[in-house]
C-alpha cells in the first residue's frame, strides 16, 4: 500500500478548477431545490450549454474569452426560460422529467454528426483557451510562467490562472445567493418551496419568482460549465446525466437549503472520490480485493450511489442544513 | 354573549324580499351566471348572488355543494365555464390568483396552508404588500427595504400579539397545533390589508378552547372596517356571528337571509339539515331504539 500516493492525490482534489465547477452548479441546484423547491434534474444540459456557448463562440465565432463566456451565459438563462414557459405552471414533479429529457436533449444535439463543423461532435472542442490572435482566455493570464505552491497543492501558471478566475466567479455566485435569500425576494422563494398556493393568495407573482429562480440557478450551473471548459475541453461526453446525479450528490452532501453547503460538498465529493479511485485501486493492487485496478477503481461509482442513499435516509438535511428546514417526508 | 353581539349588525343589508339572488343596498361581491362543472358533475351554477359590504356573510350548504369550488372561482385559483363576477366594481373573471390578492380580495384555505418551515415571523412577513425587497434586483440593496422591513416587523409583531401567537414567532410554522396554524393563517392574510376576507372553514379542526378567540377575530375584522365571507359547517359559529346566510345546494343558491329566518326555510331544512335533524343519529340509523322524552 502506497498511502503517500493516496493522501497525496486526495489531497490535491481540495482545489482543482472540477471542484470548482461542481461547486458552482451545486450552488446553482441549492437556488432551484433548495431554496425554491424546483425539482432540476438537468443541470449537466445548463453546464453543457454555458461550456459549448462559450466554446463555439470563441472557435466559430472569433469572440474573445470574455464575450464567449457571456454567450454561456446568456445560453443558459434562455434554456431556463425554454425550460420554464411550459413547466413552472405544472406541478414540481413534472419539471423533473421535462429538465431531465431537455438535458439530454443538448447534450444530444451537441453529439450529433449534423453539426460536426460547429460542435466537434463526440469528439468536443478544443484548443479554444489558448488564441493565436491573443484573444483566448490563457492569453490574458497575468500570472508568468512557472510553478506555483506546494506539495500536492502546485499548479503551472496556467491552472493557477483558471483556479483564480473560478473562485472568483464562486465567490460572486455565492455573495449573490447569500444576498437575494436573506432578502425580502428570498422569503417569498422560501414561501414558494413550501406551498406555492399560499403565497399566490398573498397576491405574490408566483410564475415570476420560480421562473427568477430557475435562471439564477441555471446561471450558476452555466457557469460550472464555462470553468470546465476554461480548464481543459468540452465533449458531449462529460454532460451526461450521471453529472446531474453527481452534482445532486454534492448538493444533498453539503446541505440543500444552505449557502455554503454546496460548495463544502462538492469539495468533500471530489476528495472522497480522489480518496476512493487511489485506495481501491491500491487495494486491487495489493490483491486485498480481487479484481482488477481498473475495475476497483469504478467500484466508487458504486459506492457513491450507496452514500447518496445513506445520505438522503439519514441525514436528509445534509451536513451543514437545519435537519428542520429541509427532508423528504413531509 | 349572543346579544352583545346582535348589537353590532347591521339591519337593512337586502332589498325587497331575502330570495335566492336579492339585491343588496352595498353590495361587495356581484356574481352572475358563474357555472363550473367537473365532467359531467355540475360543482357550481349560481345565477345571481350579491355579497353584502361591510359584513360577515356565511357560506353554508351540505358536503359537495360547491362552497369550496365557488370560494376558488371567487379567487381566482379555478376559472369557470362560463360567467362573470365583479369586486368592488371590476369584473374579475379571467384574473389570476395573485392580481385579485392585490385588489384587495384575501383567502384562507380548507386545509390548513401555514408555511412550515419558515418560521412564524417569515409567514407574517411574507404577507406584507408591496414589499420593495421582493423585486430581484432592489433586493441586493438592503438599503432600500431595510427600513420597510422593519415597519413590516411592527406590524407583523402587533397582529401576532392580537392572535397570541407573539411568543412564537421564532418557531417554525410547523411546529404549530392545528388550531394556531388556522391562527396563523389568518393573521397572515391580515397582513395584505384586505378588504374582504374569504374563509375557508376557519372552524375546522380547531379545538374549543380556541372557538371563542376565532369567533372574537372573526367579529373583529368587521369592527375594523372588512367584509368576511365564511364557509362553515359549524352551525353555532353561523348563528352567532353571521349577518347573513346563503345556502348552497348542488351548486346552486337555494335560500338567502338572515340567520334567524333562513335556517327557518323548508328548503335550507331539506338541502342542508335533512329532515331528521331533530332526531337522535342512532334512530336515524335505525341502531339505537331512543326512549322518547317525558311529555313528548
Amino acid at each position: 500500500m502506497d498511502w503517500g500516493s493516496i493522501l497525496n492525490n486526495t489531497i490535491a482534489a481540495f482545489l482543482t478548477p472540477t471542484t470548482i465547477a461542481f461547486a458552482l452548479a451545486a450552488l446553482g441546484l441549492a437556488m432551484h431545490f433548495g431554496f425554491a423547491g424546483l425539482l432540476n434534474f438537468g443541470i449537466a444540459g445548463f453546464m453543457a450549454i454555458g461550456g459549448y456557448g462559450y466554446a463555439i463562440s470563441v472557435l466559430t465565432f472569433g469572440l474573445p474569452w470574455w464575450a464567449g463566456m457571456m454567450v454561456g451565459v446568456v445560453g443558459s438563462i434562455l434554456f431556463a426560460i425554454v425550460l420554464g414557459l411550459p413547466t413552472l405552471r405544472l406541478r414540481g414533479d413534472y419539471l423533473a422529467i421535462v429538465t431531465i429529457a431537455a438535458a439530454e436533449i443538448a447534450r444530444l444535439m451537441f453529439l450529433t454528426t449534423a453539426f460536426t463543423d460547429v460542435t466537434g461532435s463526440a469528439d468536443g472542442l478544443f484548443g479554444f483557451n489558448t488564441r493565436q490572435d491573443g484573444t483566448g482566455f490563457q492569453n490574458s493570464n497575468p500570472f508568468p510562467s512557472g510553478d506555483y505552491g506546494f506539495g500536492p497543492l502546485s499548479f503551472n501558471h496556467q491552472t493557477l490562472w483558471v483556479l483564480t478566475f473560478g473562485i472568483a466567479i464562486l465567490g460572486l455566485c455565492l455573495w449573490l445567493l447569500w444576498a437575494l435569500m436573506r432578502s425580502p425576494w428570498g422569503r417569498v422563494i422560501k414561501g414558494i418551496r413550501e406551498d406555492e398556493d399560499a403565497v399566490r393568495a398573498l397576491g405574490k407573482n408566483v410564475f415570476a419568482y420560480k421562473m427568477q429562480a430557475l435562471i439564477i440557478g441555471g446561471v450558476f450551473g452555466g457557469l460550472g460549465g464555462i470553468v470546465f471548459a476554461a480548464f481543459s475541453n468540452v465533449s458531449p461526453g462529460v454532460f451526461v446525466t450521471s453529472l446531474t446525479f453527481f452534482i445532486w450528490t454534492s448538493l444533498l452532501l453539503g446541505g440543500a437549503a444552505t449557502i455554503l453547503g454546496p460548495v463544502i460538498g462538492a469539495i468533500i465529493f471530489w476528495v472522497l472520490q480522489a480518496f476512493l479511485s487511489n485506495f481501491l485501486s491500491q487495494l486491487a493492487l495489493s490483491g486485498i480485493l480481487p479484481v482488477s485496478t481498473t475495475q476497483a477503481s469504478t467500484l466508487r461509482f458504486v459506492l457513491v450511489g450507496l452514500g447518496l442513499m445513506l445520505l438522503v435516509i439519514y441525514r436528509p438535511q445534509g451536513i451543514f442544513g437545519d435537519k428542520r428546514e429541509l427532508t423528504f417526508v413531509k | 354573549m349572543s346579544n352583545n353581539e346582535k348589537s353590532h349588525r347591521t339591519g337593512g343589508l337586502h332589498i325587497g324580499e331575502p330570495a335566492p339572488g336579492c339585491a343588496k343596498t352595498d353590495p361587495m361581491l356581484i356574481i352572475d351566471h358563474v357555472k363550473k362543472s367537473f365532467g359531467g358533475l355540475t360543482a357550481v351554477d349560481v345565477e345571481h348572488l350579491e355579497i353584502p359590504k361591510n359584513a360577515i356573510t356565511a357560506l353554508i350548504g351540505p358536503n359537495g355543494a360547491g362552497k369550496t369550488t365557488l370560494f376558488n372561482l371567487l379567487t381566482g385559483f379555478d376559472s369557470p365555464d362560463t360567467g362573470t363576477w365583479s369586486f368592488e366594481g371590476t369584473s374579475l373573471a379571467g384574473i389570476p390568483a395573485f392580481k385579485v390578492a392585490q385588489l384587495g380580495q384575501v383567502r384562507t384555505f380548507q386545509l390548513t396552508k401555514a408555511l412550515s418551515l419558515l418560521t412564524v415571523l417569515e409567514n407574517m412577513k411574507l404577507g406584507a404588500t408591496g414589499q420593495r425587497g421582493e423585486g430581484i434586483l432592489s433586493s441586493l440593496i438592503p438599503a432600500l427595504w431595510r427600513k420597510q422591513d422593519a415597519e413590516i416587523e411592527i406590524k407583523a409583531m402587533e397582529l401576532l400579539a392580537r392572535f397570541k401567537l407573539d411568543t412564537k414567532k421564532d418557531d417554525f410554522a410547523a411546529s404549530l397545533s392545528g388550531g394556531q396554524r388556522k391562527l396563523l393563517e389568518m393573521a397572515r392574510a391580515l397582513m395584505t390589508d384586505p378588504v374582504l376576507v374569504m374563509l375557508d372553514e376557519p372552524m375546522a379542526g380547531v379545538n374549543p378552547a380556541l372557538t371563542q378567540s376565532l369567533l372574537d377575530h372573526v367579529i373583529n375584522l368587521k369592527k375594523d372596517g372588512m367584509t368576511v365571507l365564511f364557509v362553515e359547517h359549524d352551525m353555532h359559529m353561523v348563528r352567532h356571528i353571521a349577518d347573513w346566510v346563503v345556502v348552497m345546494a348542488e351548486g346552486k343558491v337555494v335560500a338567502e337571509g338572515p340567520p334567524e329566518t333562513v335556517m327557518k326555510e323548508q328548503a335550507v331544512i331539506d338541502a342542508y339539515l335533512g329532515s331528521h335533524q331533530d332526531t337522535d343519529l342512532g334512530v336515524v340509523t335505525g341502531r339505537i331504539n331512543i326512549i322518547p322524552e317525558e311529555g313528548k
